[in-house]
């Protein structure tokens, strides 16, 4: 029973009233801006990260956890009320649940997203704290050669899940990459890429990309859209309980979404979207109950799976992380960066070192869960009367607390000129149909992909065949070649492009 | 050519990755047993290149069903986003080339407030004025007071030491 006893020592740390309040303002933080519109999980966390600098380490994890799930519900409801996806693993949830909203059933669609993921949720914690014990094992029988097939894995991953074309999405990764290594490198001590600035040895900093990107380039494209096309149901919000027989329709929904996602979302390259995205085509092709809505005009299902497949799904994408410390995604790989800020190295040591940071982490995000459905669900007229805010008083709010944010990572206002080119930089990008996700995975994944290849190499002497040669590098090379094969297969690829295009409306 | 967004996607990758290709060459090499600073930059360079290469030949030689025109560029949003977020950063931490002093927090959130709002269709006085005041009150409160940022808040000649 040494899973309960890790529990029992994360509950130790968690449960305190100092951390408890972390949790609680994370939370309570994350869905106030999630649920503003057009900024997604990635552009929150980046912009709250500063608000954690001063906490001590397991306080600054607990609270990142909560902004995390927090900025994950914000942007469901986002989705609901305005047909607006925040991101991408709220896209499917749009198609029914802002249908639901229209019929005057916002209130049940939000109660069964919340329901949801509280229960996918709560599994998903569950599945992490068992899986990651044998899986830190694992990782102690990981060479180089095996990391760097690992992070391939992940790469090839992110490409097939990206919206849109593979060769831009591969484009992406590599641009990452190359942007990972400005900086010093750390075996030979030269600068690369610095052009002789004292502030580029250290390297572009993750936040100044991800705000630069997700924030400066998303407000100046919404901007340049005409304002009228949103229609936000705010006025038709009442009754919040689903009934008895949304109840009986939903559960073994949430229960398929659940199981899919925390699947799913180990997967590296997985995760909450692709989760969202099966758990939907699921339930589309069981078959109606009499007297039920089909999907695509309402059905309760429709919301239910998919949100409770993403949030098992984000759960879960921890395991990789926190066992190997290679992030699945793009909002883990920022999740990455600010546990550098705290000078935690994710990986297999953070349990065996720092094992009251890991398990109360892992209780903190049951915790994060559980303040979610009591703060949102009663205090969603709060969140609605902000979705009607005018997007011409928020948007200079956000590029203030994006420029707060970015000076205050190492007060110094280069951070500020960087965030700016960055902004024309993710501009350019969203006008040619680039998607910035993959980007920030390879910057994340760039240095640690040439530290593992130099050190495979170094110890084969040269020789490439040794990711071959070891079994285990050989088959994750392989589950990466399946994967491309896949996305080249053609009736794969027709479904793929439904299940984007369907996002495009 | 109507694929106009892949077209130019193209060009980027490799402009781009002839650049780090290019200047990864100034650094040493080495071999695949030995690798120098250069092995990987140089790598990855060359393929981001030979993939945009592709692309445009993908989008310039063939005519897909895909129609991606780029659009109107929104020159007047982008300006005024980038200027208001430049302009924060001159009042924090002042122009010692031009012996500009810091402003500080307080004149900065103005600035950038009022520059940010001209990026919107209308720009009202009032309004920009309104909510530069609410968000200087909202960022004393919350950054200077809650989270003690180290931020320079009001300008320098004005701090009595």
């Amino acid at each position: 029973m040494e899973l309960f006893n890790h529990l029992a020592l994360g509950f130790g740390v968690a449960f305190t009233p100092v951390n408890l309040m972390y949790a609680f303002v994370g939370c309570l933080l994350g869905t106030l801006i999630g649920v503003l519109p057009g900024i997604g999980p990635l552009a929150t966390i980046a912009m709250l990260l500063p608000a954690t600098y001063a906490l001590p380490p397991t306080s600054a994890l607990i609270m990142l956890a909560g902004i995390y799930y927090g900025a994950q519900y914000g942007g469901s409801t986002t989705a609901i009320l305005v047909n607006l996806p925040g991101e991408a693993s709220s896209v499917v949830t749009v198609i029914d649940g802002y249908q639901m909203a229209r019929q005057g059933r916002a209130g049940p669609a939000l109660a069964a997203a919340g329901m949801g993921s509280f229960f996918a949720g709560c599994v998903g914690t569950l599945v992490l704290a068992a899986f990651a014990v044998p899986l830190t094992e694992v990782a102690f029988l990981f060479g180089p050669s095996e990391y760097c097939a690992l992070m391939l894995l992940g790469l090839v991953g992110a490409v097939v899940l990206a919206s849109g074309d593979l060769l831009k999405a591969l484009g992406m990764i590599l641009l990452g990459l190359l942007l990972g290594l400005v900086g010093t490198d750390v075996n030979s001590g030269v600068a690369r890429f610095s052009f002789d600035i004292p502030e580029l040895t250290d390297g572009i900093g993750f936040i100044v990309i991800a705000m630069g990107m997700f924030g400066y380039g998303e407000i100046i494209n919404n901007l340049s859209r005409p304002t009228s096309a949103r229609q936000v149901f705010t006025a038709n919000v009442h009754g919040l309980m689903p009934s008895r027989q949304d109840f009986r329709r939903m559960w073994p929904a949430i229960l398929r979404g659940t199981g899919l996602g925390s699947v799913l979302g180990i997967l590296p390259g997985g995760g909450a979207v692709m989760s969202a995205f099966a758990a939907y085509t699921i339930e589309k092709k069981t078959r109606l109950q009499p007297g039920e809505v089909p999907f695509g005009q309402g059905n309760i299902r429709g919301v239910a799976a998919p949100e409770a497949a993403n949030n098992a799904a984000s759960q879960t994408s921890f395991i990789p992380l926190l066992t190997l410390g290679i992030p699945p995604n793009a909002v883990m790989a920022l999740m990455v960066g600010a546990m550098t800020i705290h000078n935690i190295q994710p990986g297999p040591q953070v349990m065996s070192s720092n094992p009251e940071l890991f398990w109360g982490l892992i209780v903190s995000m049951w915790i994060g869960n559980a303040m979610l459905i009591v703060l949102n669900l009663p205090l969603i007229g709060i969140w609605i009367k902000l979705l009607s805010v005018p997007y011409r008083w928020l948007y200079p709010a956000i590029v203030l607390f994006c420029a707060i944010g970015v000076y205050s990572t190492n007060n110094n206002t280069w951070d500020i000129w960087m965030v700016g080119l960055f902004g024309v930089v993710g501009y350019v990008f969203i006008k040619l149909g680039m998607e910035p996700a993959p980007l920030l995975l390879g910057f994340i994944l760039g240095p640690m992909m040439e530290e593992n290849l130099r050190r495979a190499l170094l110890l084969s002497r040269g020789d490439w065949s040794v990711f071959v040669t070891r079994p285990l590098s050989a088959g994750l090379l392989l589950a990466a070649l399946a994967l491309l094969a896949l996305v080249l297969v053609p009736a794969f690829k027709r479904t793929r492009d439904v299940a984007f295009v369907e996002d495009a409306c | 050519m109507k694929n106009t967004q892949d077209f130019y996607a193209g060009v980027l990758f490799m402009l781009v990755g002839s650049a780090f290709g290019w200047g990864a060459l100034d650094y040493q090499v080495g071999s695949s047993g030995r690798m120098g600073p250069g092995y990987f930059p140089l790598l990855l360079g060359v393929l981001l290149a030979l993939l945009g290469a592709a692309m445009m030949l993908r989008a310039a030689l063939f005519q897909t069903d895909r129609v991606n025109a780029i659009g109107p560029w929104a020159w007047k949003p982008m300006v005024a986003i980038i200027a208001a977020n430049l302009l924060f950063g001159v009042a924090l931490g002042g122009l010692p080339g031009l012996k500009l002093p810091a402003l500080g927090l307080m004149a900065g959130i103005y600035l950038l407030t009022f520059v940010a709002c001209l990026a919107g269709e209308r720009f009202k006085f009032k309004e920009a004025a309104l909510l530069a005041t609410a968000l200087a009150a909202l960022s004393y409160l919350a950054f200077v007071l809650l989270l003690q940022l180290q931020l320079p808040v009001w300008p320098v000649f004005l701090v009595v030491n």
